[in-house]
């Protein structure tokens, strides 16, 4: 790689994109740089599960052509982006984590990937998930899982790991994320980077391959607050393809992004998730980010969520369910893996076969789950139940949105874990999302941006906001006043302390060697 | 502790169409009555005055106009299909000998 590759991929979207309009740097050559970084470090980090360069560099190609033509472009035409394996693409094969979707190429692209191409972005590659967006760590995903950029031996969070890892290793600047229980937000968290979820419905799902139609949410992932705010600015806005699609105009989250400006707002720490359970090195740096935040003008005042003791459980009983009921699709007929069993048999034995050979472990946990909590005689005291439960958490919701303007807390307990440390005991494992699943259940949109690094491990802490439903774009206001205020005591972006993979690798393959 | 049954596991596996193996599903017996455990108190606080929520952002009656819209052809709907004879998906028997 290049100097000047070496300084292209570090670049945020908005300074390339800059770079590109002025005619400085070609969309080929942006394409190829993250390309080859892709072919550098991605046998170690492994956020993705297929890249197609020839059909990006001829994408790139036509962008400069346009260019060349004197067209007038979107701004981040020619920006490349990794999309998440959830979203179908009509040219490169989509299996959202699993076997049972290996190699198939869906005949239609999400709304969301019509709206990349069309605002001519550059589409790099498919980013490794857990199954399905199952899971906090893509170690659930059939093609083994993404290692974590700030220290390979951890997890990148999920089930968006491999959109968090291919921003934060500097493969992509952009990518698209997929938000069920915090799989945008939770990864996001322990990589350094940036993601965000927005309102339930403001950017279309048509074409993402459903978990839990309820709570599922398109978004971007980045490493900037800005970049975040452009992207969604593509991605937004209503589908009718989409029944769920909120038809309300949208303002500019850049726009909030360039004025951001916290002096007043009303900030409300989340009681709830400040104490118990919760590391020490996070909290620390989570104090000290209220701290800056106050000393800008912010009002910081204490919020409380009662139910928040029965969201998990409200979340792992509804989302299954959900699941079970989206994922029967899957049935050996239309598309993916079909497995006839020994002897042959009936269409519902093959399927059977299918599916027990085509789900891993947790698919298979969560579709048993929910299909239990929605069996008849139990169905009342687990799904309804959990319903109601949804009700009362949107109701502390309302509360606490009346004191004020956006909530506060951590993204996640603790910091990346090791890989394989939580895989035995799925209980656990779910625990980690406490502090993300709550606005999937009230369908509230939630940043998640960088705040330091953990005084114990050295690893990335992040800080998330929420914000009533349809004020996303109050999220990248004081996402973007506080990145502002750390990077300026910094002195530069939390990211550039990210150790750079490429020597690394070299020194470890040498080491390999003796 | 939940009362969750190997017999039962077997019995939601077959309704959910995955054919477990054995192993599989002594395993997610224990495992489901852990979390079940765990998930269970949601009914402590789900009185009869609270409506269920289904949707975060409801919205009713979403429809389009009643007219032809873009659709995939026969061959990419085809595509992706374990088998096909060129307009249809092929599948095995529906019918069981004993049905």
């Amino acid at each position: 790689m290049s100097h000047h590759e070496h300084e292209l991929i570090r670049l945020s979207a908005a300074a390339l994109a800059e770079k590109l309009g002025s005619g400085e740097v070609s969309a080929v050559e942006a394409t190829r740089a993250h390309l080859d970084r892709i072919e550098a470090v991605d046998a170690d980090v492994h956020a993705f599960l297929h890249t197609a360069p020839e059909l990006s560099l001829a994408a790139a190609a036509a962008i400069d052509e346009r260019r060349a033509n004197g067209e007038s472009l979107h701004p981040l035409a020619g920006v490349p982006i990794a999309i998440k394996d959830v979203i179908v693409t009509n040219d490169m094969p989509t299996t959202s984590g699993s076997k049972i979707l290996e190699g198939w190429v869906p005949p239609y692209d999400a709304t969301v990937m019509t709206k990349l191409r069309a605002a001519g972005l550059v589409p790099i590659g498919k980013t490794n998930m857990d199954e399905f967006a199952m899971g906090s760590s893509t170690e659930h995903s059939a093609y083994g899982p993404t290692h974590n950029p700030w220290d390979l031996e951890r997890i990148p969070g999920g089930s968006g790991g491999g959109s968090a890892a291919a921003v934060a290793s500097f493969e992509a600047p952009l990518a698209l994320g997929s938000d069920t229980g915090g799989s945008i937000r939770q990864p996001a968290h322990v990589t350094g980077t940036v993601g965000v979820k927005p309102t339930y419905g403001g950017v279309s799902r048509y074409g993402a391959i459903a978990l839990a139609s309820s709570f599922d949410q398109i978004g971007p992932v980045s490493r900037t607050v800005l970049d975040s705010a452009l992207l969604h600015d593509i991605i937004g806005g209503h589908d009718p393809r989409d029944s769920t699609s909120l038809t309300d105009e949208w303002p500019s989250m850049a726009e909030a992004v360039r004025r951001a400006d916290v002096k007043g707002l009303r900030i409300g720490v989340i009681s709830q998730l400040t104490g118990d359970g919760f590391q020490p090195g996070v909290l620390e740096r989570f104090r000290e980010a209220l701290d800056l935040l106050a000393a800008a003008g912010a009002e910081i005042v204490d919020v409380s969520l009662p139910s928040l003791e029965y969201a998990i459980a409200a979340y792992y009983l509804i989302m299954p369910a959900e699941a079970s009921s989206n994922l029967a699709k899957f049935d050996s007929v239309r598309f993916g893996l079909r497995v006839n069993p020994p002897g042959g048999g009936t269409v519902e034995d093959v399927m059977s076969a299918t599916r027990e050979q085509g789900f891993g472990a947790e698919a298979k946990r969560r579709i048993i789950l929910g299909t239990y909590a929605l069996s008849a005689g139990y169905y009342d005291a687990y799904y309804g139940s959990a319903q109601k439960v949804r009700t009362l958490v949107q109701r502390d919701f309302a509360a606490a949105f009346g004191q004020a303007d956006v909530l506060v807390s951590p993204t996640a307990p603790t910091t990346a874990w090791k890989l394989g440390a939580n895989l035995d005991d799925p209980m656990a494992m779910y625990l980690n999302d406490i502090a993300t699943i709550p606005a999937n259940l009230a369908g509230i949109p939630g940043i998640s941006l960088p705040v330091g690094l953990a005084a114990e491990d050295g690893l990335p802490v992040g800080i998330q906001f929420l914000a009533p439903a349809r004020e996303d774009a109050r999220l990248y206001t004081v996402g973007g006043a506080l990145e502002r205020m750390l990077e300026d005591g910094w002195g530069h972006p939390l990211i550039s302390r990210a150790p750079d993979l490429a020597p690394s690798e070299m020194t470890a393959a040498q080491e390999g060697a003796v | 502790m939940s009362e969750i049954t190997q017999e039962q596991v077997a019995h939601l596996a077959n309704l959910a169409r995955i054919a477990l193996t054995p192993q599989e599903i002594e395993s997610l017996t224990s495992e489901l009555g852990s979390i079940v455990d765990n998930v269970a108190k949601v009914s402590e606080v789900a009185t009869d005055d609270v409506p269920a929520t289904s949707h975060p952002i409801p919205l009713v009656n979403v429809y389009r106009d009643d007219v032809p819209g873009a659709t995939l052809t026969t061959e990419q709907a085809l595509a992706g299909a374990p088998d096909h004879d060129g307009s249809r998906f092929r599948v095995t028997a529906i019918l069981g000998e004993e049905q």
